[in-house]
């Protein structure tokens, strides 16, 4: 069972609301490198998921395992620094900063760890952090926008530069939820094409989606969540022809 | 320097500390050109500007920094009391103090974040208040206020073999520090404050303090641990109120509880707003503002609105100045507080976003830039 | 030692009561309208202040020099004559003996006159803004209104006598059964307690019977569903603004013979009483009933000598110091829900 290639481990997770079993006996295995699916329709947990992997939420009972470290219980800046990073649905940013203070923000935690009071050195000359943000920004298509005030941006660039705060970590892992959620089919399309980018480069990715287009383009491994429970695991074409799946969630849609 | 400044920052300040230090002779028109008042624009204007660390910047609005600056005022006095006259002492003691202070406070206030942070803040502050009056007596002095005698053992004072006839007051290397040599010394203190002030706020903390301000999730999620960078903050600005609190011991050195009162806490909020919050010059501004008219407005009565009046029919000008009484001497917080209600109602970023409006205008109207410009940040 | 306990407790039931009555339309206030209204304790002093004008207008009088009579001081003596009795007699007297309780008639619709006013020309505009902006404006409000309330009445506290009839004590350790005189009680506390219960139940049961309260009730727990159901509920919440500032200044009014009301008498209270919230649970209203009288009872057992003794100076702090340790170790206070006022 234990595979070597394995880093990020949901291992028998339980999360129970009440009586609302939100998440029943759910164990993932997330392999480097690869990029791993998880959808459902509404209401079957993702988000629930998600928030239990990034420490937001204690599971009932089970746990969650990032390269050897148990994240339960982790706060998120600890998590973070493990080496994970994550895509809200809806953008986090820092609205009253500057596009690219808003990039050099994690990069700075990168290099200073969760605390440095550097509060005496001049901002402009960290120009090595500069650069290396203006060339995410390059790399995202938004080096022109730098200099704007990062809540003025259109919801799709909003969403492209927290990508681009996540990815200037160079995390391990990046957990996106519904990365496409609410934008136009182009947007979807150009944030398709680079996420695509990012996988070439290696990065081990869990994404949280419900749009089909955008999980058969990228993923290399899906779990189906029904009910909080997960009815199918496997590649995209076992799980396209998985008669659970077509009855519980495609079906529905295609 | 300029490596380490930008060279709109050193401009800024080099104006700044010409504002500053040419104040006698520029306010001197405006009936406010003597030291005692000019002391008071320094010392408010520290208090200010420390506050506007925590509340400008980090986004946290406490509503018990007065309770710094009287420590830091106590602190002051009894440095004066049981060491020396001399001010330098006094004042790295009461710093030190009052930043002790600020971390005890500041650490468990900091557990909450929002109104909770705003009401732990004013709870801790009251209670200080409160003791201040009642059991910490022997420290406080209670309501007759903390003050210098001539029977305080002044140890380091009496080692030097140095010692005071009449009065003791409060010295800088042996010169006494009244008149317009208090004023520079203060003066000193608020370029310096100033100055450290922009540096934070143009170093990478000071860009995690605006970050903390502007999504502490995001903050969490990149990394950051938001809690030592907002202690951090608190501590600065408890330190600012308690050098503050020191200076005013230093020109007055009688150190009362009421400094500690929550309705002083709230004058440091008003001068903060009043002047822009989240700007470096704005609640300077703030300060000298509130300071300049309190001290014009509070000083008018009847007779004097009568002579504005008096080119007025006599009906006319008596109702106006029993209107416009109402506005000034012991009226002056009416107006206080209704410029207050106007400028949060109408121009929350107070007379800094009045400027940048303006300014804007003008602009405009010389059309030196498309109308299409975009938002830039800061 | 029982009996000193109870009278303790008793000496806290009007403190309590008057914060919980504060504390309850600071509540229906934010749980409503999401406003933090730094002017509430404000509210308070003016309808203490409505009981003040309404006892100057009945005891104005007219003032007569009769020169054939003369004083013991030797000048012409003043013949002053209420006007109220000149007119309506022994009627008169009775309406200016029980002034306080009277006041509350002119008092209810000032006030709601007043809440609305404040609603719809200046808190409406702020639903949207930032807390620390509704506190900055309320705060400013505060200050204008105790600021006109001393240019008008002057700095001093003005007392405010009790009818005649309600003075003295009510022996409620021999209505109980015990010895006599070892429990006594001042009748007026005792009015204020009873008063406050009945403004308290009569808000709850507003709340709980009606639909107009069935309407609030639901838009306090979900603002926009309610108003996706095509109520109007902007109009409702302009009402329950008015009738937290009722509330405020019926409490006011009847404070007014324990504590004779001066211009901060407002700021005074509006700092405990937002402690008072914040202990009961921001947006809970069992929450600040509760809080209410519990920290009212504290602070009478704080303020015993024997209490005194063994930690001075716990009077002064104990109901901040509560707040802080509730708010440290149960940061939604009492009876508060989750996730209310976090960022």
């Amino acid at each position: 069972m234990t595979n070597p290639n394995v880093v990020l481990h949901v291992a028998d997770v339980h999360k129970r609301f009440g009586g609302l079993h939100a998440l029943a006996d759910i164990d993932l295995q997330v392999e480097e490198g690869k990029t791993h699916a998880i959808i459902g329709p509404n209401g079957a947990g993702k988000s629930t998921l998600l928030n239990v992997i990034i420490g937001k939420l204690a599971p009932s009972s089970g746990q969650v395992v990032f390269d050897g470290a148990v994240l339960t219980g982790r706060k998120p800046f600890q998590i973070n620094q493990l080496g994970i990073a994550r895509v809200f649905q809806t953008p986090e940013i820092f609205a009253d900063l500057s596009v690219l203070h808003n990039v050099m923000i994690p990069a700075l935690a990168k290099r200073d760890g969760m605390f440095k009071l550097n509060m005496l050195r001049a901002l402009d000359s960290e120009t090595g952090i500069r650069a290396e943000a203006e060339d995410m920004l390059e790399d995202v298509g938004m080096l022109a926008r730098r200099d704007m005030l990062a809540g003025s941006l259109s919801r799709g660039d909003k969403r492209r530069m927290e990508l681009a705060m996540c990815l200037i970590q160079h995390p391990r892992l990046l957990l996106l939820d519904e990365p496409t959620a609410g934008m136009s089919r182009h947007d979807t399309n150009t944030t398709i094409e680079l996420l695509q980018k990012i996988k070439a480069r290696g990065m081990t990715k869990v994404i949280i989606e419900h749009d089909m287009h955008v999980v058969f383009s990228l993923a290399d491994k899906i779990s189906v969540l029904a009910q909080g429970r997960i009815i199918a695991d496997g590649s995209p074409d076992e799980v396209r022809g998985n008669p659970k799946v077509q009855e519980a969630y495609l079906g529905g849609t295609h | 320097m300029t490596n380490l400044m930008s060279r709109n920052d050193l401009l800024l300040f080099a104006g700044f500390t010409l504002v500053v230090l040419t104040m006698p002779i520029w306010l001197a028109p405006f009936g406010a050109g003597y030291p005692d008042l000019l002391q008071r624009f320094m010392i408010f204007g520290i208090f200010a500007v420390g506050f506007n660390i925590l509340f400008g910047l980090t986004g946290y609005l406490s509503f018990g920094h007065a309770a710094f600056f009287g420590v830091g005022s106590y602190a002051a006095v009894w440095s004066f009391k049981l060491l020396t006259l001399d001010a330098i002492p006094a004042i790295l003691f009461a710093v030190i103090i009052s930043g002790l202070f600020a971390l005890v406070i500041g650490y468990l206030c900091l557990r909450r974040s929002g109104i909770y942070f705003s009401i732990l803040t004013l709870a801790f502050a009251q209670m200080s208040y409160n003791l201040a009056y009642s059991v910490l007596t022997p420290i406080t002095n209670g309501e007759t206020g903390l003050q210098l005698t001539l029977n305080d053992p002044r140890s380091l004072d009496a080692v030097l073999g140095q010692s005071v006839a009449g009065q003791p007051v409060p010295n800088l290397l042996g010169q006494p520090l009244s008149g317009y040599a208090g004023f520079y010394f203060c003066a000193g203190f608020l370029i310096l404050a100033f100055f450290l002030a922009q540096r934070i706020a143009g170093s990478p903390f000071g860009m995690m303090l605006k970050a903390i301000k502007s999504n502490q999730t995001r903050m969490q999620f990149t990394g950051f641990n938001t809690r030592p960078y907002a202690l951090s903050a608190f501590v600065i600005s408890g330190m600012y109120a308690g050098l503050a609190g020191a200076l005013l011991a230093v020109t007055d050195p009688l150190a009362g509880a009421e400094r500690m009162q929550w309705t002083a806490s709230g004058e440091v909020v008003l001068m903060t707003i009043l002047g822009g919050v989240g700007t470096l010059i704005g609640p300077v501004i703030g300060a000298w503002l509130i300071k300049y008219f309190e001290n014009i407005l509070s000083a008018l009565n009847d007779q004097i609105l009568a002579r504005f009046w008096s080119f007025l029919p006599d009906g006319a000008a008596d109702t106006m100045v029993a209107i416009t009484g109402k506005f000034v001497g012991d009226g002056w917080f009416l107006t206080l507080g209704l410029v207050f209600v106007i400028v949060v109602i109408f121009l929350p970023g107070g007379i800094m976003e009045g400027v940048r409006r303006i300014a804007g205008m003008f602009r405009r109207r010389s059309g030196s830039s498309p109308a299409t410009r975009t938002q830039p940040a800061e | 030692m029982f009996d000193v306990i109870f009278l303790q407790f008793l000496n806290g039931l009007d403190k309590g009561a008057a914060y919980a009555l504060i504390a309850l339309g600071l509540t229906l206030v934010f749980g409503t309208l999401g406003v933090v209204n730094f002017a509430h304790g404000a509210l308070f002093m003016l309808g203490a202040f409505c009981a003040v004008t309404v006892r100057m207008l009945l005891t104005m009088e007219t003032v007569t020099i009769d020169p054939e009579q003369l004083s013991p001081w030797g000048s012409p003596l003043e013949i002053r004559e209420p006007l109220v009795q000149a007119w309506l007699g022994d009627f008169g007297a009775v309406l200016v003996n029980y002034s306080v309780p009277l006041s509350i008639l002119i008092t209810i619709p000032i006030m709601l006159l007043v809440g609305i006013a404040l609603e719809r020309g200046i808190i409406k505009h702020f639903y949207k803004r930032p807390h620390a902006e509704q506190i900055l404006v309320t705060f400013g409000l505060a200050i204008v209104a105790q600021e006109v309330i001393k240019s008008v009445f002057g700095p001093n506290p003005i007392p405010q006598p009790m009818p005649t009839d309600l003075r003295g004590a009510a022996d409620i350790g021999a209505f109980l059964g015990m010895q006599a005189n070892i429990i006594t009680y001042p009748i007026w506390r005792l009015i204020y307690f009873v008063f406050a219960a009945v403004v308290i139940g009569g808000v709850f049961a507003f709340l709980q019977f009606t639909t107009f309260g069935m309407v609030v009730r639901a838009g306090m727990a979900d603002r926009e569903t309610v108003g996706l159901l095509g109520i109007n509920i902007d109009r409702r919440f302009t009402i329950m603004f008015g009738l937290a500032a009722v509330v405020a200044g019926m409490a006011g009014v009847m404070y007014t013979p324990l504590l004779p009301p001066n211009y901060h008498l407002g700021m005074d209270f509006l700092v405990l009483s937002f402690v008072v919230v914040v202990v009961g649970g921001m947006g809970s209203l069992p929450g600040a009933v509760a809080a209410g009288f519990l920290l009212g009872i504290l602070q009478s057992f704080a303020s015993m000598n024997q209490v005194k003794a063994i930690v001075p100076g716990i009077d002064q702090i104990i109901i901040y110091l509560v707040a802080v340790i509730i708010l440290l170790v149960r940061p939604r206070g009492l009876f508060g829900r989750r996730g209310v006022m976090e960022a």
